[in-house]
């Protein structure tokens, strides 16, 4: 098992009230497997994300749960040690790559930090030739044209697709052996988000890396993974192999989010889910999809359902399989 | 107006109450934000003074010329908090019927600025790539091009030294920041669908102007308007304090401060007395306005 | 047409479409109107100017003389052209305090407010750089509430006030530093530059040199505290929220030291804004410098316009008026130019 996680939850403290976000979410991750993770926008993916890095915002608190990679607790880990592991072992792929790259540096500046940092962990303090060639192969693994052009280049002058590919290759610098992917295809043209699936696909299987993939696009997440969560308003609703999970989906939620999107259901058109995301300052307090399921029950507003192993590879968390 | 149906009544009854909640939250927010407060009981306290200062101030009598040099140079005591100046006259007392000069200056000086700047900016606006706007816009960049105490004073210094002029001066400086700042909102609006709406059902410019642009503005106008109060103050005392504006004996804050600093450093008390005076209204404005502007900011 | 003619006329073109080229060129035309502005206020306002600046007890014979001095027996804009044909010709009139061309006065008096302005800007710099950094990086922490509570003070308390408030403190009443003036009496230094620190710098007079500091530290920390409060404030501001933006998180989660993302990755964004309103503190230092050079009988150009002003000496005023435009265009184009470094997307827009 490369990263377990057990009963996480992160909240974010504003001056006025509390965010419960993520409400004990579980998952785990083999290694050489690809997980994905599906769900609505504001289901928390991200913040799962970020806390599995130890990158939350200032005023994200985790107050209970672990984060187990590689046999230790991300959260309790010395400095030095969640260094290396950000520096060469995980690397991530936010969702917006124009908001993830800094405005008013270089790509040069900041893709020379990252290597610089990374290869100084390895005992080697780098010339600025080597960080020269480095930044070049990297850029020309993530087949981006001209990377001498690119490395001048401030971010607002790039494209959205070559923003993304820079994106990728910073992520791919640290993760040797675990990459998280958000999103990373939303904010592209539909052309554009077709070779980016198929250029991360490909570095991934070529490096053999653990990945996970979160994403509202289903089609994406049915080709490439290995295994999916599904993560509604803060709590993991189900597990499965990605094959089983498409076909038997157990969970309403898995249900309705898989029958919503057109080209993957069998019947019926894609609607959307009525209702909305709860709120996180006061959300409900048994099953958090209590309010827009159909099938709701009297137990299901004030108890929250736990882990219930339909078969051997499928968990679901719903009262109706009690 | 004539065939009002049913529904049109039922639909403005509701954007009524949709309004009405939107200060209730506005108000709401506002009374959470605990410096505001202050700000605003701090502005009213002060206005208050302002308003009843012959019943207010311990000695009435001393706010202008008057004189008793048995009591002068007194520092401050139980009979006079702030002490006495150098014809015996309380200093609390002036100070208190200075307040009543520093509000005057911000309702006139406010009270002539705001609709000018706001008129010309929307005419300016709403007339974008006519003569007009070039006339205006230019205009109004002649004056933003200097510091603005610069102009003031070189406005106040070639008309008589008193408190009127002083505010005229002042006034004359401010209008081009209400006209840039109404005339941005303004072209940013102008091509709105609902503006374009009313041109094409025939509205009158007059129209449009004041009853669909203006009301759009009027949140952020407000905005300024409240953190310009203090800037006002500022201003006048400094035009008073160089001595261009009011003269003695007018109990101007800022006038007061210039006569009393030629008594530094013995009798600290008479200067120190007013300039607290132009720093809690300053402040008390600037709290007003810090709070208003993070309320408009959150809808 | 030739074939040279056409790129001269492009060359011609792309220096026009410089960004800054056409901010002076606007700039001189604004430095026009200003005149204009000035020079119609003077006269159209009412009261008679000369009557004004010689006073009710002067006799008729010599406000009619002086009239004629001025021109204003003649049109308005008779007046305004022999004043910008003087102007073109390296005069600005008469001054009446002194009796020497305005010109002179202003080369005269100019460097010892050069010398406050640019005191003034590196106190600026230095306090608000720290105060924004030490709270901005501490959020809501004990010395960040002290700055907020100096940020409030700052803003409002007029820096004519703090004048008066550390002349008394810092010299009266703790003897710390000279109250008055540029340099102490019985030291002498030999104008060169008319910047005292410099002179003595260049004369190698190292007593006069920290004298001349000490003289400029209570004027120049009254001028600055408004500003550094004010940029302080924003600076902490944009680094409270840069600082959760995702590229300062992207850094994080590659390992890279805290003190690089702060100093490097976090600052420079945030500098931006903050810089951006240095324009507008600007106008309030050349501002409040009138006053400030008056409590602390600064012998600068703006005390000298401030005896234009109360001596009605239309020459003086319309001068000093119009070098403070001046200096102020420059140091909003050299803000202009600080900003553009900082921030590319802006220096490609131009």
């Amino acid at each position: 098992m490369l990263l377990e996680i057990n009963d996480l939850h992160v909240y974010y403290k504003s001056y006025w009230y509390i965010l419960k976000v993520l409400n004990g979410v579980w998952l785990r991750v083999d290694k050489g497997e690809r997980v994905g993770i599906i769900g609505e926008s504001g289901s928390g993916k991200t913040t799962l994300l970020k806390s599995i890095l130890k990158i939350l915002p200032q005023n994200g608190i985790i107050p209970r749960g672990e984060i187990r990679y590689d046999g230790k607790n991300i959260l309790k880990l010395g400095d030095n040690e969640l260094t290396k592991i950000r520096r060469k072992e995980i690397g991530i792929i936010f969702q917006d790559p124009m908001a993830a790259l800094n405005p008013v540096f270089t790509i040069r500046e900041q893709l020379y930090d990252i290597i610089k940092h990374k290869m100084m962990i390895e005992g080697h303090n780098p010339s600025s030739r080597e960080l020269h060639e480095q930044a070049v192969k990297i850029l020309n693994d993530v087949r981006l044209p001209d990377p001498e052009r690119v490395l001048e280049s401030y971010p607002f002058q790039l494209s959205g697709g070559m923003r993304q590919r820079v994106m990728i290759a910073m992520a791919l610098i640290s993760a040797e052996k675990l990459l998280l992917a958000d999103e990373p295809t939303t904010n592209l043209d539909v052309t554009i988000q077709d070779q980016i699936l198929k250029l991360i696909h490909k570095l991934v299987i070529e490096k053999n890396l653990s990945t996970i993939l979160v994403s509202h696009a289903l089609g994406m997440v049915y080709q490439m993974t290995d295994r999916v969560f599904v993560l509604y308003a803060g709590d993991i609703m189900e597990e499965a192999g990605t094959n089983e999970l498409f076909n038997h989906p157990k969970h309403p939620y898995t249900q309705l989010l898989i029958s919503s999107t057109p080209r993957l259901s069998s019947v019926g058109v894609g609607e959307g889910i009525k209702g909305k995301i709860p709120d996180y300052r006061n959300p409900p307090p048994g099953c958090r999809f209590a309010p827009r399921c159909p099938y709701v029950m009297d137990k299901c507003i004030n108890m929250k359902p736990g882990k219930i192993q339909v078969n051997k590879d499928h968990v679901v968390s719903c009262h109706l399989y009690d | 107006m004539s065939g009002t149906t049913t529904s049109e009544v039922k639909f403005s009854e509701l954007e009524k109450k949709i309004k009405r909640e939107n200060w209730r939250r506005i108000w709401f927010r506002f009374k959470k934000s605990k410096l505001s407060v202050i700000g605003l009981s701090m502005i009213l306290i002060l206005l208050f003074m302002a308003v009843f200062a012959e019943y207010i101030a311990p000695y009435p009598s001393h706010a202008g010329l008057y004189i008793a040099f048995k009591n002068a140079y007194k520092p401050p005591s139980l009979e006079h908090i702030l002490g006495t100046d150098m014809y015996g006259r309380d200093v609390f007392s002036r100070i208190i019927f200075g307040f009543r000069y520093a509000f005057m200056m911000i309702g006139l000086v406010l009270s002539i600025v705001v609709p000018t700047g706001v008129i010309l900016g929307l005419i300016a606006g709403y007339y974008r790539g006519t003569f007009i706007e070039t006339v205006i816009v230019r205009l109004s960049d002649i004056f933003i091009s200097l510091p603005p105490l610069v102009l003031a004073l070189s406005i106040a210094s070639i008309l008589e030294p008193n408190i009127f002029n002083s505010m005229l001066a002042v006034s004359l400086m401010w209008w081009p920041w209400y006209v840039k700042l109404t005339y941005s909102m303004t072209v940013s609006l102008r091509n709105e669908p609902f503006i374009l709406a009313a041109e094409s059902q025939g509205a009158s410019t007059l129209h449009i102007l004041f009853r669909e642009l203006l009301p759009n503005e009027l949140g952020t106008i407000l905005t300024k308007v409240t953190l310009d109060a203090g800037w006002v103050i500022l201003i006048g005392a400094a035009i008073s304090f160089v001595g261009l504006g009011a003269q003695p004996p007018t109990p101007d804050l800022g006038t007061m401060v210039s006569e009393y600093s030629k008594y530094l450093p013995e009798y600290w008390w008479m200067s120190l007395g007013p300039a607290a005076g132009i720093v809690l209204i300053i402040l008390a404005f600037n709290l007003l306005g810090d709070g208003i502007r993070d309320v408009f900011a959150g809808e | 047409m030739t074939v040279e003619n056409v790129t001269t006329s492009t060359r011609l073109q792309k220096i026009l479409d410089n960004y800054y080229v056409r901010k002076i060129l606007l700039s001189i035309v604004t430095l026009f109107g200003i005149s204009i502005l000035i020079f119609t206020i003077a006269r159209v306002l009412p009261g008679d100017p000369a009557r004004l600046a010689l006073g009710p007890r002067a006799p008729e014979d010599v406000v009619e003389q002086y009239r004629k001095l001025l021109r204003l027996d003649q049109p308005i804009y008779v007046q305004y052209f022999y004043w910008l044909l003087d102007v073109f010709n390296g005069r600005f009139g008469l001054s009446l305090v002194t009796f020497r061309d305005v010109l002179t006065d202003i080369i005269e008096f100019i460097p010892a407010t050069v010398e406050l302005i640019i005191f003034t800007l590196i106190i600026d710099v230095i306090g608000a750089l720290s105060l924004g950094v030490i709270s901005g990086r501490k959020p809501n922490s004990i010395i960040d509430n002290a700055v907020r509570i100096f940020a409030y003070a700052g803003i409002a308390i007029p820096s004519f006030v703090w004048a008066i408030i550390l002349q008394l403190v810092l010299a009266n009443w703790l003897d710390l530093l000279p109250a008055y003036g540029r340099l102490s009496l019985g030291i002498e230094v030999n104008r060169i530059t008319g910047l005292i620190t410099v002179d003595a710098l260049l004369n190698g007079n190292l007593v006069a040199f920290a004298d001349a500091i000490t003289h400029l530290i209570i004027p120049s920390l009254s001028l600055a505290i408004g500003s550094i409060a004010q940029e302080a404030r924003i600076l902490r501001a944009n680094l409270i929220e840069n600082i959760n933006k995702d590229y300062i998180l992207n850094m994080y989660a590659h390992g890279i030291p805290n003190s690089i993302i702060f100093f490097k990755y976090a600052l420079k964004p945030s500098m931006i804004p903050t810089v951006t309103i240095m324009t507008l503190d600007m106008a309030s230092t050349l501002g409040n410098a009138f006053l400030v050079e008056l409590i602390f009988n600064w012998p600068g150009l703006s005390r000298y316009g401030i005896t234009a002003m109360l001596r009605k000496d239309l020459n003086a005023i319309v001068g000093v008026v119009l070098v403070i435009g001046l200096a102020y265009t420059i140091a909003s184009i050299i803000i202009d130019l600080l900003v553009s470094y900082l921030d590319p997307r802006v220096r490609y827009k131009r």
